[in-house]
């Protein structure tokens, strides 16, 4: 069949119109793709280049060292060990169960922290999830020589904080432990090491309060990663820096030796240095190890700590608030000297009792001192006449005294929970009671009871100021990345030096006078004496029942209703050095509990080692000797002593 | 032999039909092949896992286009119709015996490669649809009774198409198969009115979703969603269009350079080596390297065009454009949908995307091409060399 020519003529002409339409149509929509591929790639080419980077690049954190908490002698107290940990990477483990059968086979594994590892193995197929922690030597070991046997698994080495010298330190230093949601709510700029996996952040002491250098900087790995989150390369990396190392006042000799003198009493002790405030010691016991919880107490541990009535979880030293009881004399006399209400021979009688609106105050002597001059008063403690002081004086005079001694005021050290302790006045009496001031509150307050709290720490702030004459501070840290920190003394006290010298005679007459309250507690070494003061202070009312059974030695008391027992000393006397202050709650009486455990506690500071027994009283040696034997002191820290440092 | 319109005695005979081939156009689609070749051996991170599959598919596609091209093109007008009804059984058959894969039911297994019908029909449709006008005297072509017939031809495979369900080819055979029918002529009117009426079935679809008489599935309708608002899902359902835009994008006018390209070796991009093997291209070789094969692309349907210009009889002249207009639309339709332009139907990049069928069906269509250029009508004193 030939084709009819029109027809043909006809189709070509209309099929070619259509062509050039389609070829038309087809070029403008190249041009508009052409449009849009420009308008991707080149006007934005910049926010699509970096989502790319964003996909890709992701930045992982290296922790740094924590710095090292040092004594004053360079005896490390919180140091990082290495730890063993082994982790999975799922993707890489062909059989899971197996591997981890097999894992099973060579450490312990805990079922707990298992099952979360495989959680978070099921989200992060790519990535490394920890399995076990803390593992011995031995342990890692073993798995390392298994790896090839064991795809998928890695053991690491990493740092965590570790404290060499446990309980001497849980008070002061405190401890750290894993980062909890509080800590990130509470940190005014979150550091995204805070988010990395085991990170370790200061919880409390020290270390929480010096978190900032001690922590170091973060170092950083760029790494390019998968849309499956699996690290393919490294890019670059910035090193972590350290953390500063911090060195503290503390002596890790004396405060051994002062936490194994106190023993299992409920107590606590500080030393300073009276020169420049540093603390040498501070103490609070029981204590416990600090090691358990960096990585989290168990309940059964806890439970016991925070069950126990001696409460070793309570930082006493600077927490712990007593009634200063007879060691206030102190502050009282120097009020009523200042104020100008008492010359320096005069006397006071006492009757055994002073009697204010009806009232009887007695004094702890029932049948009275007698004459009492100012070294009488301190040397047996005489109450009298301190309730003549305090009519005389008047209680914002004594106020004022008091925090001119470093009571009632916050020192501030890197410890937690540092107390202010309370010096009353007539303002704080009406602002917090809602009543006058009543001249019996005076007469309290006079001898160290009533409203009058203080801690160990002011306790030896205050015979540090009173020993030596200066306006100073408690200093617990040394050097921070090897930068001295200031020292402690602002300055003379401003206080005439015979008041001092006043005050200072009683406190030696205290020691070494006959009829001394803590004569018991003298000391001689090399001709070094010391000068202190007692205080026992009630924390009951004796009951009128109780007054009339006869029930007021202490010793008939149940432990937690007898009487707080206090010593506050320095030494030399003639030179003052050191300060000490001892608190030992429900502790019965200054002298006899007090008192013998600050003099082991001075002499340990004075000969830098344990005491030589002919610095004490012929006839107490033996005694002393056994209990010097049995304390259990730490082999790497305890010296022995023998020589005068003084 | 009783196509007399044909100058038999022009055209050229036996192996001399090789010199008569249009080189420039197999220079094109070797050059974008190769530019596959290329990406391919970067998406796979370096490495030769698709590269070789692909090349021996293409080395067997140039042997299928050179066959087919040696035939001549009245053969192949002949067969059309045979073809179609060869290719339509083939579709029901994937409906019967078909094997699964991806949710739906696409090819059948031959042993040595997977045959994938729905492929084979978007070459068939536009044989049949040029025999058909070619067979129609040009003065009834927009006659109501002869429009509905090519209807008829163009629905019947889509619709099975759409069951599979396979959304991207359904809608390229509808384009294709419209194509042709403009391009023989068909009067504007009906395309103004098919085209007001597709309107009216997108409205229909959109209003259907939720109701029992929901017209299209659930995943369908979210790439809709998503195409509208990728960021309404960034790492769901827009994930594939974001992480593309975003190789795209972060090419820049020369790219991050070859093996280089970030998106694509880190696994961010999904179906990296099939449908969205574009991006790959444009974020190592950045605008340049798009630019460059999208002229490739449009260099081909331009030969195809001028080719068809020549030729006398409406058979040749429709199957090469027909095959012009439907790579044209695949070509248009994935980048498009990689840039974010269309939906994500599912429409490989041709010649460049892996994958055994869409290779092989092009190159079969390539050969058709390459036939009604070879078997053209020659004045007189043209391709004289060609004669013996």
């Amino acid at each position: 069949m030939k084709r009819n020519a029109q027809d043909m003529t006809l189709s070509a002409r209309r099929i070619s119109r259509r062509a050039l339409i389609a070829g038309g149509g087809q070029l403008a929509f190249g041009a508009l793709l052409f449009a849009r591929m420009r308008h991707l790639q080149v006007d934005q080419a910049d926010e699509f280049l970096l989502l790319a980077e964003e996909n890709r690049i992701k930045v992982r954190l290296i922790a740094p060292a924590r710095g090292v908490i040092y004594d004053r002698n360079g005896v490390p107290l919180a140091s990082n060990e290495q730890i063993y940990r082994v982790s999975m990477i799922r993707e890489d483990a062909d059989d899971v169960p197996a591997v981890i059968g097999h894992l099973r086979s060579l450490v312990r594994l805990d079922e707990e922290e298992l099952q979360r590892a495989l959680r978070e193995m099921d989200r992060r197929p790519h990535q490394a999830v920890t399995l076990a922690d803390r593992l011995s030597w031995e342990e890692l070991s073993a798995i390392a020589v298994n790896v090839p046997a064991l795809p998928g698994i890695t053991p690491e080495v990493g740092l965590s904080r570790a404290y060499p010298l446990g309980q001497d330190y849980a008070h002061v230093i405190g401890y750290v432990g894993r980062v909890s949601e509080r800590d990130i709510a509470e940190a005014e700029e979150v550091d995204p090491l805070l988010q990395t996996p085991q990170f370790q952040i200061g919880k409390i002491g020290t270390e929480r309060q010096l978190e900032d250098v001690l922590r170091g900087r973060a170092g950083a790995r760029r790494v390019e990663q998968n849309a499956a989150g699996r690290i393919m390369r490294e890019l670059d990396r910035t090193e972590s820096g350290k953390g500063a190392d911090v060195q503290l006042t503390l002596d890790a000799g004396l405060q051994n030796f002062t936490q194994a003198r106190l023993g299992q009493e409920s107590a606590s002790a500080v030393v300073m240095d009276v020169r420049n405030g540093d603390i040498l010691a501070a103490v609070s016991s029981p204590s416990y190890d600090p090691n358990l919880f960096v990585e989290g107490i168990s309940v059964p541990d806890y439970a016991r700590l925070r069950d126990n009535d001696h409460r070793p979880l309570h930082n006493k030293i600077v927490q712990g608030l007593y009634p200063p009881g007879s060691t206030f004399k102190l502050v009282t006399l120097l009020a009523a000297l200042e104020a100008g209400e008492i010359g320096t021979n005069e006397t006071v009688y006492c009757g055994g009792y002073t009697t204010i609106s009806n009232r009887r105050f007695h004094c702890w002597k029932r049948g009275g001192h007698g004459r009492v001059d100012i070294a009488g008063s301190l040397r047996e403690s005489c109450d009298v006449f301190y309730y003549e002081m305090a009519q005389r004086a008047g209680i914002d005079r004594i106020a004022a005294m008091a925090r001119k001694l470093g009571l009632g005021v916050r020192h501030d050290i890197e410890m937690s929970s540092v107390s202010e302790g309370l010096i009353p006045d007539r303002a704080w009496k009406r602002t917090n009671r809602g009543e006058e001031w009543m001249i019996g509150d005076s007469l309290n307050a006079s001898i160290g009871q009533g409203f009058v709290l203080a801690s160990p720490l002011q306790l030896a702030v205050m015979t540090a100021r009173v020993a030596s004459g200066l306006d100073v501070s408690p200093r617990l840290v040394r050097t921070i990345g090897g930068v001295a920190q200031p020292s402690g003394v602002a300055g003379p006290l401003d206080l005439p030096r015979s008041w001092l010298d006043g005050a200072r005679n009683g406190m030696y007459e205290v020691v070494n006078a006959s009829g001394g309250t803590a004569g018991r507690s003298r000391f001689d070494l090399d001709g070094i004496k010391w000068a202190g003061k007692t205080g026992t202070s009630q924390v009951r009312n004796i009951t009128a029942a109780e007054r009339a059974r006869g029930v007021s030695r202490n010793e008939d008391l149940p432990w937690e209703r007898r009487d707080h027992a206090l010593f506050v000393g320095y030494a030399p006397y003639d030179d003052p050095q050191y300060a000490v202050s001892v608190v030992v709650e429900h502790g019965g009486g200054g002298s006899a509990v007090a008192a013998p455990a600050a003099r082991d506690i001075m002499l340990y500071a004075l000969s830098g080692g344990v005491p030589p027994l002919d610095a004490y009283p012929d006839s107490q040696r033996g005694e002393i000797e056994e209990r010097l034997s049995t304390l259990d002191l730490d082999p790497s820290v305890a010296r022995s002593g023998g020589t005068t440092k003084a | 032999m009783s196509y007399l319109e044909y100058n038999v005695a022009r055209t050229p005979a036996g192996l001399r039909k090789v010199l008569a081939m249009h080189w420039a156009l197999v220079l094109l689609i070797c050059a974008v092949a190769a530019i596959g070749f290329l990406v391919l051996y970067s998406v796979a991170g370096g490495d030769w896992r698709w590269v070789a599959p692909q090349m021996q598919r293409f080395l067997l596609g140039l042997a299928v286009m050179f066959t087919v091209g040696m035939i001549p093109i009245w053969f192949w007008r002949n067969v059309s119709a045979l073809f179609y009804a060869l290719t339509l059984v083939l579709l029901v058959a994937v409906e019967l015996i078909g094997s699964t894969g991806g949710g739906a039911q696409r090819w059948i297994e031959l042993g040595f490669m997977r045959l994938q019908p729905s492929e084979l029909m978007k070459v068939t449709l536009v044989m049949m649809l040029a025999a058909y006008y070619d067979w129609l005297p040009a003065t009834k072509v927009s006659r109501p009774q002869w429009v509905v017939v090519p209807l008829v031809i163009i629905l019947l495979p889509t619709l099975l198409v759409l069951k599979q369900p396979d959304l991207g080819t359904s809608i390229l055979l509808i384009a294709g198969g419209g194509a042709v029918m403009f391009l023989a002529g068909v009067h504007w009117a009906y395309f103004a009115t098919v085209i007001a009426a597709g309107a009216g079935l997108v409205t229909a679809v959109l209003q259907s979703r939720g109701t029992p008489w929901q017209l299209i599935k659930d995943y369908q309708f979210r790439r809709i969603d998503t195409f509208l608002d990728p960021d309404s899902d960034p790492l769901g359902a827009g994930y594939h269009i974001t992480q593309s835009k975003i190789a795209l994008g972060s090419g820049g006018w020369t790219g991050k350079g070859y093996l280089q390209g970030t998106q694509a070796r880190l696994n961010f991009l999904p179906e990296k080596h099939t449908d969205f093997i574009f991006t790959t291209l444009a974020e190592e070789f950045g605008l340049i390297g798009g630019i460059s094969l999208l002229t490739l692309y449009l260099l081909i349907v331009a030969f195809c065009i001028v080719s068809a210009l020549r030729m006398k009889d409406r058979f040749s002249a429709l199957v090469t454009l027909g095959i012009a207009v439907a790579f044209f639309l695949f070509f248009a339709v994935n980048m498009s949908m990689v840039m974010g332009m269309a939906p994500v139907v599912g429409v490989p990049l041709p010649l460049v995307s892996y994958g055994g069928s869409a290779m092989l069906v092009l190159m079969l269509a390539f050969g058709l091409v390459q036939s009604a250029h070879v078997h053209r009508p020659r004045a007189q004193g043209e391709g004289r060399i060609l004669r013996r």
